[in-house]
């Protein structure tokens, strides 16, 4: 098999292709970081950037508690955001656990959000540490719940031991199972990986396999997407894009609640891929607190003053 | 729609400029004779009037100095001198966006460049040496080190203040009292600092400032009441104060010109050099002596690193100094720009190939767009000469002797930035740098504890850390300075 013609699969050629890839400076990293971190977002674009997040927001419930009751509000609140306000957009996309994926994709059909995919955590979420027979089974059943989106985890034990061959045979069998069913977002729970080496390395095996995203975290290890491993993403589906012609998407997930920490998002995306990844086909946003954030900063654009957060629904 | 920044313009509302300034000696501001305009060089617009001083007005504040020095200032102690230092370390930091303000508007600079860097760096020179002022019989420079009384001390246009605090801050630690002149078109910020003075009760005369142009400073530089000279600027008139001392007994340090070199290796990090190397040429629009105005890229990879420089260099942010997102600012004078030209022109002349990315240029003040030069050798003139401004020449090498050699064929001996990620590399090739600063995987770095100076024709001594006290102090073991 040929992956865009750059490594035939075997984890040989898959070694040859990540050591020749350029290492990352972690001090030079966190400078360019933090520096486009001080770029000043005011008015029109402001209120550009506010929308534009919401559009990517991946609305996110993946708790032990979740019910159908609480997958349902979310769901209403995935397609109206703002029920006042029907010019807002509805959210990327709402991503619940594989049991919830049918509850998810009936409620939103049932009331017009037939254009919210559902994304469903797959792969033995979030540790990843099951059979492959277990991982194949479990993205399968979340397809064919109607999942239109599957973010995979990524074996990190496997990544830290060094058999990349295993890592990129997984994300293969499971695009496989995708299909053109559900999209790819492959997360590779960087707070594990720790290294930004790791991160442009496991960037590119995933781009190679096959992923149409790829994801920062879980949210559920802290750290997760830190503004530098979003840059170090970034360049990498940049740097892929220069070489494949192929654009892959970017999704950082975990810690993102405020408005100011998604514009934050989309600078680096604007000054790292470019403009042309500013759109929810190529950028999304794992979250929950933060939809509520970027509603109620849309508010106060328009009304010039901070309403009580009680005009802003919980869910 | 695309993602298009709106304006973020910094308030100018904090600064207020007097329409003319006289000079600031012995603790009050006095009436100049003659002023000549400042102006916004992002503008034109004439900011203010700033007094040309002359010989008796240096006189006056050199009178003002030593009476200072011998009545006063020396008789403190170490820990009384540290307790002002302090206390101005403190003002600048709660006058923190004032300054940056009124700098960018003196000079061109982004409000991103002073709010971030020029001030906070300046604030920092004032703490690390107030914390030398009581220490500097165990600096290791001998048992009581002595001052030399009054210094005189010239400083460029490209820090306005960053540069007053890397003369003021290590004088008066050690002791010394000052006579100091701004440079020509950037005197706002000095003025201000000399309020600053005021503000902190600073003894009479401990701090004078003159301003003026060229034949003022000649006046500090001839002024036998003066012991040591600190001078930052062009080599040409390094040269020339070097000349006028040379049958007297006073002291100089000199930090003068660069043509630095920043050496890429093929195993880089590519993402992170490319930001060097913007960073080492664009910073401050190039007005750096220790830019990296040279860089000097293994031929293996020169391709893929011209390819991504040009792609970062497009997402350069030219315009409006005091927008906050402004990545790069005016030039500062209509002189500069225009020398800035013609070494440009002298690069298309001699063959070499010319990029800059699209930029919207105002009509309206001084502009230069961010340019790269590339299939340069050592024999072009912009390979040797200093541009100061945002002009990057591309040369490229084989092996890393070769890069040694091309780095260090200049008469010039700043700065120098390695980019590898191979560790014995990096230390290899520091060992074969004629430089007085070295980075190794990042450029333009500053810190007040680290010693700054240069090589060959970039000067005498070192500013900054131990060095830096050394060259303020009479037994002081200064290496390099006269």
């Amino acid at each position: 098999m040929s992956f865009y013609g750059l490594v035939d699969g075997s984890e040989k050629s898959l070694i040859q292709y990540l050591d020749q890839l350029s290492g990352v400076d972690q001090v030079g990293a966190e400078a360019r970081a933090a520096m486009l971190a001080t770029r000043s977002i005011k008015t029109t674009s402001k209120k550009w950037a506010i929308e534009t997040a919401i559009s990517m927001v991946d609305l996110t419930t993946l708790e032990g508690a979740d019910t159908p009751g609480k997958v349902r509000a979310l769901c209403s609140k995935a397609v109206r955001p703002d029920p006042t306000d029907p010019t807002v957009p509805s959210v990327g996309a709402v991503c619940v656990y594989n049991d919830m994926v049918e509850i998810a994709r009936t409620h939103l059909d049932a009331i017009g959000g037939e254009h919210v995919p559902v994304a469903a955590v797959s792969t033995a979420f979030p540790s990843g540490r099951a059979s492959m027979e277990v991982k194949i089974q479990d993205t399968q059943d979340a397809i064919n719940a109607g999942a239109g989106e599957i973010d995979m985890v990524i074996d990190r034990g496997a990544f830290l031991a060094g058999k990349y061959g295993l890592v990129f045979d997984e994300i293969v069998k499971i695009r496989e199972v995708c299909g053109d069913k559900a999209h790819l977002k492959v997360i590779f729970e960087t707070g594990e990986l720790v290294t930004y080496d790791n991160v442009r390395k496991a960037s590119f095996l995933a781009m190679l396999a096959g992923a149409d995203f790829i994801k920062t975290s879980t949210g559920k290890v802290a750290p997760a997407a830190t503004p530098p491993v979003v840059l170090v993403m970034l360049e990498a589906v940049r740097d892929f894009y220069a070489i494949t012609q192929r654009r892959i998407g970017v999704k950082p997930a975990g810690g993102i609640r405020t408005t100011k920490d998604a514009i934050k998002q989309l600078v680096l995306v604007n000054e790292t891929a470019g403009p042309e990844w500013l759109t929810p086909n190529l950028f999304r946003i794992g979250a929950s607190a933060l939809l509520n954030d970027l509603l109620m900063q849309r508010m106060k654009m328009s009304d010039g003053y901070y309403a009580s957060p009680n005009y802003v629904t919980i869910d | 729609m695309t993602f298009e920044y709106a304006p973020a313009p910094e308030s100018r509302s904090i600064v207020s400029i007097k329409p003319k300034y006289g000079h600031f000696i012995n603790g009050s501001f006095v009436a100049g004779k003659k002023h000549f305009p400042t102006i916004n060089p992002a503008t034109e617009e004439i900011l203010s009037h700033i007094a040309l001083g002359g010989t008796s007005d240096v006189d006056k504040a050199v009178m003002a100095a030593q009476k200072a020095y011998t009545k006063t200032w020396s008789k403190l102690s170490g820990k009384e001198r540290g307790k002002y230092l302090y206390r101005i370390a403190r003002i600048l930091q709660e006058r923190a966006r004032e300054f940056a303000v009124l700098e960018t508007l003196d000079n061109g600079k982004p409000i991103r460049e002073t709010r971030d860097i020029d001030i906070p760096l300046v604030a920092a020179h004032f703490f690390y040496h107030a914390g030398w002022a009581d220490k500097l019989d165990y600096a290791g420079l001998g048992h009581n080190p002595k001052a030399y009384g009054v210094a005189g001390q010239i400083i460029p246009w490209n820090f306005p203040l960053l540069m007053l605090a890397w003369k003021v801050a290590p004088a008066l630690a050690t002791g010394n009292t000052v006579v100091l002149k701004p440079a020509e078109t950037t005197s706002l910020t000095a003025l201000l600092f000399a309020e600053v003075c005021q503000q902190a009760e600073l003894p009479d005369g401990v701090v004078n400032i003159v301003t003026g142009d060229g034949s003022t400073g000649s006046a500090i530089v001839n002024h036998p009441g003066i012991h040591k000279i600190a001078f930052t600027g062009s080599t040409e008139v390094g040269k020339k104060i070097a000349r006028a001392i040379a049958s007297t007994d006073k002291k100089a340090t000199l930090e003068l010109g660069g043509k630095g070199a920043n050496i890429v290796f093929d195993d880089a990090p590519v993402d992170e050099t490319v930001e060097g190397i913007v960073n080492g040429i664009f910073f401050n629009q190039g007005h750096v002596c220790c830019a990296g105005s040279r860089l000097i890229v293994q031929e293996s990879i020169a391709e893929e690193i011209i390819e991504k420089l040009k792609v970062r260099m497009a997402k350069i942010r030219v315009g409006d100094p005091l927008d906050k997102n402004t990545d790069l600012g005016a030039i500062n004078s209509k002189e500069q720009l225009i020398k800035i030209k013609e070494l440009s022109a002298i690069g298309d002349a001699e063959g070499a190939e010319r990029w800059s990315p699209q930029c919207d240029l105002s009509n309206k003040g001084f502009w230069f767009a961010p340019t790269i030069f590339t299939g340069v050798t050592q024999a072009h003139r912009i390979a040797q000469e200093e541009i100061f401004g945002p002009v990057l020449s591309v040369l490229t090498f084989r092996t890393p002797q070769e890069a040694m050699d091309k780095a260090n064929n200049t008469p010039f001996g700043l700065s120098a930035g390695i980019w590898s990620e191979k560790g014995s590399r990096i230390f290899w090739a520091s060992q074969h740098l004629k430089a007085g600063v070295i980075w190794a995987n990042t450029f333009n770095k500053f810190d007040p504890a680290s010693p700054f100076g240069g090589y060959k024709e970039s000067g005498w001594g070192r500013e900054g850390g131990k060095h830096g006290l050394a060259a303020y102090l009479k037994n002081g073991k200064e290496t390099g300075a006269k």
